[in-house]
């Protein structure tokens, strides 16, 4: 490096002394503009540091930073954000609250709002059993239909959805048992497979005439005092109707067999704990609204 | 500087010096050099001013003209109403981002409805390619919001510091404060254009009384006067400050156009074959063996763009025909006939040369494709808008579940539908299906007393469920588990429409 000022002679420019191969590097110097503003950056920074979160420091409790004089994180943004959005549901969820779910039904924007909620609710909370198209599955029951085993209207819904059925934990769930007669010695099982018979014969399924006619006795003694004398079902109870095309478990002879030998008792929980009380009117008015709702 | 720059400033100052020493001549001519000329602008030229001198004629006249009628257009059109009824806004021409409706006097465009203005843009090019074939770069010269908006701009330019010797002379001496007070005044008129410029553009988006109302009590939305700040800003730098570099090293038009032209189009040139060979005349003296050019140099000092027509053909040439009323002054005052420079074709300098007679061949090839086309487009427009249906029906089967079965061992399908109201009134619409036998509709609750009856306010639409049903003995009319569908929605007007879906079973 050379101590000497040097001109290029061809540009007359200084150059920085530095030479490769007889190739000067000339000294032309940044732009201003570019100076002046990398300077305001440069400053900028420095009070980005006063104000907002930036220096990691080690204390005995660990790592900690500087919490800048703006008070700022994008903790406190999201949840004012969502304070924003509540305070806008408010006025809806205040409504919701107040009013009985018949009279929801009947107030269009309410509706809206309600049955958006609902569907939201629903694919959070419910999906995992009854699906996302509240179709059910084996042993989860079908939403969309009309066939209800405690009650297609609102205020039903609403209950079973608040207390859950054969859910310990809440004193006032939905409580019934379909016993066990053949792990409990209650029938043999010739007259569970004449039973069958009967209740296949109830949807002109049945193959033997002579085994259903055994079993309507058999019925009779055993099921009619849930299931109702013409086997229709008493949601009272939660007893499913058997004479219709629905069947949450099947409907063919080997599954009725093992539900009337087994027993079931399938549990929904109790959401009244775990969502407030103008949810679960949404969610009721939704699942009303899936086209099976009394 | 670069050494060209430096050649020059030595050749406008002996240009302006060759003027006033011809000032006692009878032309008064100052000489001006074209200072954007191919000649006279290297790479690494920075841009010398363009001072262009004001001109009497018809080309001026009919540009003050178009001037005038633009400038209505734009700043009276937002101000004015048109009543489409209660609840709907009464401003004719409106882009109502909000409500996301585009108004223009009858015609309102819905959202998926904007293929009606991409068919006006391409109307508005069809007729841009066709005006060019036909007379080359008219948009350019007389309408360009570019060109308007800078003679406005010289206009007041002129107004504050004179014609063009006058402010060359201006912007040459040193300051003073009649020159501060000038420019400032120029300054100060520029911005109000401007302001006013931005200000009309955002009535265009909303209701102009009451925003116009806003604005002056600064109650305004925020957006609006960002906006009016943008298109102030815009206003002043194009049209005041970068002038002719907007439409010389900005606009994409002046590359495009050498593809529309022809040797048929009317062009503004000069007719060299007449002018030359150019040079100075005295008064009395003999036109035998020479050009009708005097090279007075008015119609460079008269261009907008810096340029010399003289020099033929150029990209920078926006054809504004200012040079024509120009040199037809001049040609006047020498006792010449007009039209040295005037509108003309390539074609018919060949013929001129030849001894031909002249011939303006407007209907050619290229004009009746660009005009059928024209055609095409505006019936097909037309067409569009005659049949525009004021009632849209979407159905969307549901999917999850395909179907339904019910205790009764019939099967359910659900359909959301939406219905779209475009007319100004309400109306109450009836849904009713065509399908398989015995298949049956209802709406979400069976409580209501006429669940197919929907109502729906002007200008709106609504989303309604239903659920279609069909009894288990009527199931052998699915093929396949599938069966035709159609939604049929009537109003009490008459108004119709269908859409057609499918109904879903078990697959037997």
């Amino acid at each position: 490096m050379s101590t000497q000022k040097h001109k290029d002679e061809v540009s007359g420019v200084e150059t920085t002394g530095h030479e490769w191969d007889g190739i000067k590097e000339l000294n032309n110097p940044l732009p201003k503009w570019w100076i002046y503003t990398f300077y305001v950056c440069i400053l900028w920074s420095i009070a980005y540091w006063v104000v907002f979160p930036a220096w990691p420091y080690f204390t005995s409790g660990g790592w900690k930073h500087t919490a800048g004089s703006f008070g700022y994180t994008q903790r406190g943004e999201v949840s004012a954000e969502l304070e924003k959005v509540a305070e806008g549901r408010a006025v809806f969820l205040k409504q919701i609250d107040a009013m009985p779910i018949e009279d929801i039904a009947k107030n269009d924007s309410l509706m809206e709002v309600a049955l958006a909620g609902g569907k939201a609710t629903f694919a959070d909370n419910c999906a995992p059993c009854h699906g996302s198209g509240a179709a059910g599955g084996n042993g989860f029951p079908n939403l969309n239909d009309d066939d209800w085993l405690w009650g297609g209207k609102l205020a039903d819904i609403q209950t079973t959805v608040t207390h859950g059925i054969r859910w310990e934990a809440d004193a006032d769930t939905r409580q019934n048992m379909m016993p066990r007669f053949l792990d409990d010695q209650m029938l043999t099982r010739e007259q569970i497979n004449d039973a069958a018979e009967y209740v296949l014969s109830l949807s002109n399924k049945a193959d033997d005439a002579e085994a259903a006619k055994r079993g309507a006795a058999v019925f009779e003694a055993n099921c009619t005092s849930c299931h109702g004398a013409d086997a229709k079902g008493n949601q009272e109870l939660g007893a499913p109707n058997l004479t219709d095309a629905i069947w949450l478990y099947g409907g063919d002879k080997a599954t009725i067999v093992t539900t009337v030998s087994h027993g079931r008792g399938g549990v929904m929980p109790a959401w009244g704990t775990r969502l407030s009380g103008s949810t679960i009117k949404e969610l009721a008015l939704y699942v009303h609204s899936l086209g099976g709702g009394k | 500087m670069s050494e060209p720059a430096a050649n020059l400033e030595t050749l406008v100052a002996e240009a302006v010096g060759a003027a006033s020493a011809a000032s006692s001549s009878a032309l008064n001519d100052d000489s001006a050099v074209a200072v954007n000329s191919q000649l006279n602008r290297p790479l690494y030229q920075s841009r010398i001013k363009v001072q262009p001198k004001l001109v009497h004629g018809t080309f001026r006249r009919i540009k003050w003209l178009v001037m005038a009628l633009t400038l209505s257009i734009y700043y009276v059109t937002p101000f004015i109403r048109w009543n489409r009824g209660p609840g709907m806004p009464d401003q004719a021409v409106l882009l109502d981002f909000p409500a996301r409706r585009f108004y223009f006097f009858f015609l309102e465009i819905w959202p998926q409805e904007f293929y009606y203005v991409t068919g006006l843009l391409i109307l508005a090019a069809l007729g841009l390619f066709l005006a060019t074939s036909v007379a080359g770069r008219v948009w350019c010269g007389y309408t360009c919001p570019q060109t308007v908006w800078t003679d406005l701009f010289v206009f007041v330019e002129r107004l504050f510091e004179g014609d063009r010797s006058a402010r060359i002379r201006l912007d040459k001496e040193g300051w003073s404060l009649s020159k501060l007070a000038r420019k400032a005044g120029k300054h100060v008129v520029w911005l109000l254009i401007a302001i006013l410029t931005g200000g009309a553009w955002v009535f265009y988006f909303a209701d102009a009384p009451t925003l116009a109302t806003q604005m002056v009590t600064f109650s305004a939305p925020i957006t609006a006067y960002i906006f009016v700040g943008l298109f102030t800003a815009t206003t002043y730098t194009l049209g005041g400050i970068a002038r002719e570099q907007v439409c010389i090293y900005m606009c994409p038009w002046p590359r495009i156009q050498g593809a529309m032209f022809d040797e048929e189009s009317l062009l503004v040139s000069y007719k060299d074959d007449r002018g030359e060979k150019r040079g100075p005349h005295k008064k009395g003296s003999s036109w035998e063996g020479r050009g009708d050019c005097i090279d007075c140099g008015q119609c460079v000092a008269a261009c907008p763009m810096g340029i010399d027509i003289r020099d033929g053909m150029q990209l920078e040439c926006i054809q504004c025909a200012l040079c024509i009323d120009a040199c037809d002054e001049i040609m006047d005052k020498v006792g010449r006939p007009r039209g040295l420079i005037g509108y003309d074709t390539l074609n018919n300098r060949e013929r001129r040369k030849a001894g031909e007679p002249l011939r303006f061949r407007i209907i050619r090839p290229r004009t009746i494709v660009y005009a059928v086309a024209l055609l095409v487009v505006s019936a097909a427009m037309l067409i569009a808008l005659a049949n525009r249906q004021t009632l849209q029906l979407n159905v969307l089967r549901d999917r999850n579940p395909l179907f339904v079965t019910l205790s009764d061992g019939s099967i359910r399908n659900g359909y959301g539908i939406k219905i779209i109201n475009k007319d100004t009134a309400a109306h109450v619409f009836h849904v009713a299906i065509q399908g398989p036998e015995g298949a049956s509709l209802a709406g979400i609750s069976a409580e209501e007393a006429n669940p197919t009856e929907v109502e729906i306010g002007p200008d709106a639409l609504k989303n309604v469920r239903f659920y279609v049903s069909l009894p288990k003995d009527r199931l052998s009319a699915l093929d396949g588990g599938l069966a035709k569908l159609s939604f049929v929605v009537t109003d009490e007007t008459g108004r119709r429409t269908v859409s057609e879906t499918t109904f879903r079973g078990p697959a037997q």
